[in-house]
């Protein structure tokens, strides 16, 4: 009852935020959220379970009870965690609480509103990581959706509302679509699944031979690779990959400091982590099929996600651009479909989670001392702001993937994967993926000596002084965090590579 | 076995209890006329619809009405069958009592300062007496009389604004169009008679399988389809929807909750025991020469689509969710649309679901209206912009109807539009026409989430005007709306049991 108790406590503590007075929401959302933070470490230490949720393993703190029966298909309750969610479950509590924390300077309106939704994402995004029955799933996942359409709508930036409908337009349209082939998926498969466990729908998909019979007409092998790419296109949305990526910039740079922190460091990995969940895990065949134009595409978003960075004036628009060139190198990993790429990839989700949320944090910081975000006005920052511009710059840093540093153990296993993957012309792929490295080190370093080196200049009105500690106090544990598994990526990688390995060796351990 | 057998017609307890209660209501008023005592009023009147709610809670659990077969207490007759309680009944009591009880609670603050205080009380209890026992009704005869129970107060609750002008306007129409289709459906009702000789259910079906109405097809067939325009009068389905908007836009909001969710479901109840009952698929395609199904498949098609595009267009608050009300009606009416001679239970039980969650959300829709009516602050989706920096609970509460209204995935929507769905993919395997019915769902589905949030939007994300009084926070309105919310949210974990009880309902009838 552990994933129960985490929802729970979010979600409660959701609606007791919601109807809290003003001026106490704020520390109350953060007490609040430090106790699924501390059960989710708790989880992460006495983690029990092995190999793969979907296919060959023993789950963590699972349960499963009967919900609703419908004619042939039983839909239930059913959460449980593996290797790969647990990282990603624990990533999200502490992303959350930090967010919470670091909202306490720029919001400054309507704060039990906003701190309510920031916990009800929250509960949302546990239950993706954890749901293991589709319509579970999809409940979460879709959960996500209006809070954050409401949080970029009512306290993001001018152009907030122009953003908030194409974010919420866009993802939304994406899971009708991948909704609609799933369900079209399951009926396919017949009688041999009765459920919308996932599961069940893998096992049918991995060991039992997939769709065997026609489907509306059409024959199996067609059907299976329509599938694989409407729920393919699905989550490319919500990842995202070019040329899907356009709602993602203008939802970052009108979405408040916490909103798009969660954004890029937990709503994005929901994208690729249901890839991996669906596309990877239950079409094996299919994705040796389509491994050359997903890569493809993968690299494209590194190389084109890069230049796009490159060519912004506003701090936080580079920031939001560097995400589609990240996300571009965990498709990478996944397509090159072996231990290291897969691994590699879910490591660096993780990874690239506290990396973006720390950027978008220093962003913030910065942008709530200085009131400007574009690269051209600000100036030698370093001197105003010691404290905060230094841990912008480590986060620089990270992102460049330098070894010490989570950023560096997941490209680095990513591109060595990439290079023994068996798709043709796969280390050609890998090493034009791997020029992004040199563009993302080029936009990086090009703001930073612009921004926070050289002579102050910056003409504002405003006092430009040191942020306070609890702006600052977030991005320390983030940095930490990064470091750790820079240090030791034992600490997940292990249980991340005993859960991949069942989807690479065919649903056996 | 009970100590204490009751007798047979205490199965009808739930619309006795409320007859009683209106009964109560008169007195209360008849002791002191001249004082209003609200709370007493009010109070009484929703103890009354809890009552009978909770009875029919009670016995749906306890297996009244379930066939013994399955366990249960078997299907009870009463009155030599005029009235039968079983699941179906049950499930719609439920329903109606459920909505009769938000909307007393939600009229306690609405009608404060109004002139006839009891009467408004007793005469929504008595048309929720009329619902229930349609619920109940196994006679054309019976269900008339129990529809014009419905109706006639109705007329008299949506003109109960006397110094309003759309309000007896409003009242006006519903009540002619009302007479002229009450005049249809008791023609429909005499030339079913007349090709059968009978009134009650089964008995008409009995002689439709005996061959007992061959000579008179014809006869038989106008009576049909005049049976189903006077249900589709009562459902707001098209081409009989024109009343609907004028009469919920005119009616003071409570009002159009009460008529737009439970009325309608009183309507679906008849739409449902009727074609089941007495003209069974199997046999009435040689009678009659057609097969009723097809009216339904393109009655639903056509009352979603046009429900839902006239919905779109509208800049009145009110006006839309009337229209959005008319669609809904298109996508209960699948589950008559879905039938063939060999079943179609999967999708009449998605379509009793969508009729349970639908009287959470659309009451609640509708009792926001009457929250924005009591603040006064407008009719348009501008005037309601940025309520929800003024009012951010009960726009939360808005937001949870609107995203279910418009079947958005966390809600009790989603889910009966999900089973719509699927039920109708599965009827489409006998009536492949049943394919465009699910395509129609999933198109006016996507474009009602156009309309629905553009009203999410003006709530929340625009900037309210700068001048605009504070908003008080009546108690009662309250209260209902987040009951509702929390209900249609609630609802989602609980929805086994509700699966299981429209199953059971629809079982009931479709054999």
């Amino acid at each position: 009852m552990m994933i129960e108790a985490l929802i729970a406590v979010a979600l409660i503590g959701a609606l007791v935020t919601f109807v809290a007075p003003n001026r106490v929401a704020g520390k109350l959302a953060f007490a609040i959220s430090l106790v699924p933070a501390a059960l989710s470490l708790w989880m992460f230490t006495a983690f029990d379970g092995s190999g793969n949720a979907l296919l060959d393993g023993s789950l963590a703190f699972e349960s499963h009870l009967e919900w609703i029966q419908f004619g042939d298909y039983s839909i239930e309750w059913f959460v449980g965690l593996d290797g790969i969610s647990l990282p990603l479950v624990v990533m999200t509590t502490i992303l959350c609480s930090l967010a919470i924390l670091s909202s306490w300077t720029p919001i400054d309106s309507r704060e039990s509103q906003f701190y309510g939704l920031v916990l009800f994402i929250e509960a949302n995004l546990i239950g993706v990581f954890s749901a293991l029955d589709f319509f579970v799933w999809f409940i979460f996942w879709e959960a996500v959706l209006i809070p954050m359409y409401l949080l970029i709508g009512v306290w993001g930036g001018p152009d907030r509302k122009y953003a908030a409908i194409k974010f919420f337009v866009y993802t939304n349209v994406a899971s009708l679509l991948m909704f609609g082939s799933f369900i079209a998926l399951v009926f396919g498969l017949g009688d041999a699944v009765t459920s919308f466990a996932l599961p069940d729908v893998a096992d049918a998909m991995v060991n039992g031979g997939g769709v065997q019979s026609s489907v509306f007409g059409i024959d199996p092998g067609t059907f299976t690779a329509l599938v694989f790419i409407a729920l393919f296109l699905g989550f490319a949305v919500k990842v995202p990959v070019v040329p899907f990526h356009t709602w993602l910039p203008d939802a970052h740079v009108q979405a408040p400091t916490p909103a798009s922190v969660l954004l890029a460091g937990v709503l994005l990995k929901m994208g690729t982590y249901a890839l991996l969940r669906f596309n990877f895990t239950m079409f094996p065949e299919q994705v040796e099929t389509f491994a050359v134009p997903i890569a493809a595409v993968a690299v494209i978003s590194v190389i084109y996600g890069a230049m796009l960075a490159l060519a912004q004036t506003d701090l936080k628009r580079i920031v939001a651009y560097s995400s589609v060139s990240s996300m571009g190198y965990v498709i990478l990993g996944l397509i090159a479909y072996t231990q290291f790429g897969v691994g590699g990839a879910t490591f660096q989700m993780v990874s690239h989670g506290l990396i973006s949320g720390l950027m978008f944090m220093s962003v913030g910081v910065i942008y709530n001392v200085t009131h400007t975000r574009s690269v051209e006005e600000m100036s030698g920052l370093a001197d105003r702001m010691p404290i905060a511009v230094g841990i912008l710059v480590a986060g620089a840093f990270g992102y460049m993937g330098l070894p010490l540093m989570s950023g560096f153990h997941g490209e680095f296993t990513i591109f060595f994967g990439a290079f023994q993957a068996d798709f043709a012309y796969a280390p050609l792929f890998t090493a034009l993926a791997m020029f992004g490295i040199v563009i993302v080190a080029g936009y990086l370093l090009f703001a930073l000596q612009r921004t926070v080196f050289g002579p102050y200049s910056l003409e504002t009105d405003y006092d430009v002084g040191r942020a306070p500690l609890h702006d600052v106090a977030p991005m320390f544990v983030l940095l930490a965090l990064i470091i750790a598994l820079g240090v030791a990526p034992e600490l997940i990688f292990d249980m991340i590579t005993d859960a991949v390995d069942p989807i690479l060796n065919g649903g056996d351990l | 076995m009970a100590a204490y057998q009751l007798p047979q017609w205490a199965a009808l307890a739930p619309a006795l209890i409320l007859a009683l209660t209106g009964l109560v209501l008169f007195l209360v008023d008849s002791i002191s006329p001249r004082s209003t005592d609200r709370t007493l009023l009010a109070g009484t009147a929703a103890v009354g619809a809890l009552a009978s709610l909770a009875v029919a809670v009670w016995f749906t659990a306890a297996g009244v009405g379930t066939p013994t077969i399955d366990g249960g207490e078997g299907v009870i007759e009463i009155f030599d069958g005029q009235f039968v309680v079983d699941q179906l009944a049950l499930y719609f009591m439920i329903v109606v009592t459920i909505v009769t009880a938000l909307i007393v609670v939600a009229s306690y603050d609405y009608l404060a300062g109004h002139t006839y205080q009891a009467e408004y009380y007793s005469l929504v209890v008595l048309a929720a007496t009329g619902m229930a026992t349609v619920a109940a009704a196994n006679s054309l005869v019976t269900i008339f009389i129990a529809l014009e129970l419905t109706s006639l107060p109705s007329y008299a609750l949506v003109a109960i604004l006397k110094d309003n002008r759309g309000s007896v306007e409003a009242g006006l129409k519903y009540f002619l169009i009302g007479a002229l289709s009450s005049a249809i459906f008791v023609y429909g009702i005499s030339l079913v008679y007349g090709a059968t000789g009978y009134l009650q259910l089964n008995s008409i079906a009995e002689v439709i399988a005996d061959g007992g109405a061959d000579g008179f097809g014809g006869l038989l067939g106008l009576g049909i389809l005049m049976l189903l325009g006077g249900i589709a009068f009562k459902t707001a389905s098209v081409p009989f929807h024109f009343w609907a908007p004028e009469a919920y836009e005119g009616a003071p909001a409570p009002i159009s909750a009460f008529l737009s969710s439970a009325s309608k479901a009183a309507g679906f109840v008849i739409a449902f025991r009727v074609f089941n009952v007495a003209f069974p698929l199997g046999e009435i395609g040689s009678v009659i020469g057609f097969d009723w199904t097809v009216a339904f498949i393109v009655l639903a098609i056509v009352t979603m689509t046009v429900g839902n595009f006239a919905a779109a267009t509208q800049e009145n608050v009110k006006r839309m969710l009337a229209y959005s009300s008319i669609g809904h009606a298109g996508y209960a009416l699948i589950g008559l649309a879905g039938l063939s001679a060999d079943g179609g239970e999967l999708v009449m039980s998605a379509a009793l679901m969508h009729l349970l969650v639908y009287g959470f959300m659309n009451t609640g829709a509708f009792l926001f209206v009457a929250l924005a009516e009591h603040w006064g602050v407008g009719r348009t989706f501008e005037d309601y912009n940025g309520l929800s920096s003024q009012a951010p609970v009960a726009c939360a509460a808005m937001a949870v109807f609107l995203f279910s209204l418009a079947g958005f995935p966390p809600l009790g929507g989603f889910f009966s539009k999900y089973f719509l769905f699927t039920g109708a993919l599965e009827a489409a395997t006998a009536n492949t026409a049943m394919l465009a019915v699910a395509a129609a769902l999933v198109v006016n589905s996507a474009l009602s989430l156009y309309y629905y949030s553009r009203l999410v939007k003006a709530l929340w994300i625009e900037d309210p005007p700068a001048t605009r009084d504070r908003l008080s926070q009546p108690t009662g309105l309250y209260a209902a709306i987040v009951v509702a919310a929390v209900m249609t949210i609630v609802i989602l974990p609980g929805f086994g049991p509700v699966a299981e009880a429209a199953t059971g309902a629809a079982e009931a009838l479709v054999n």
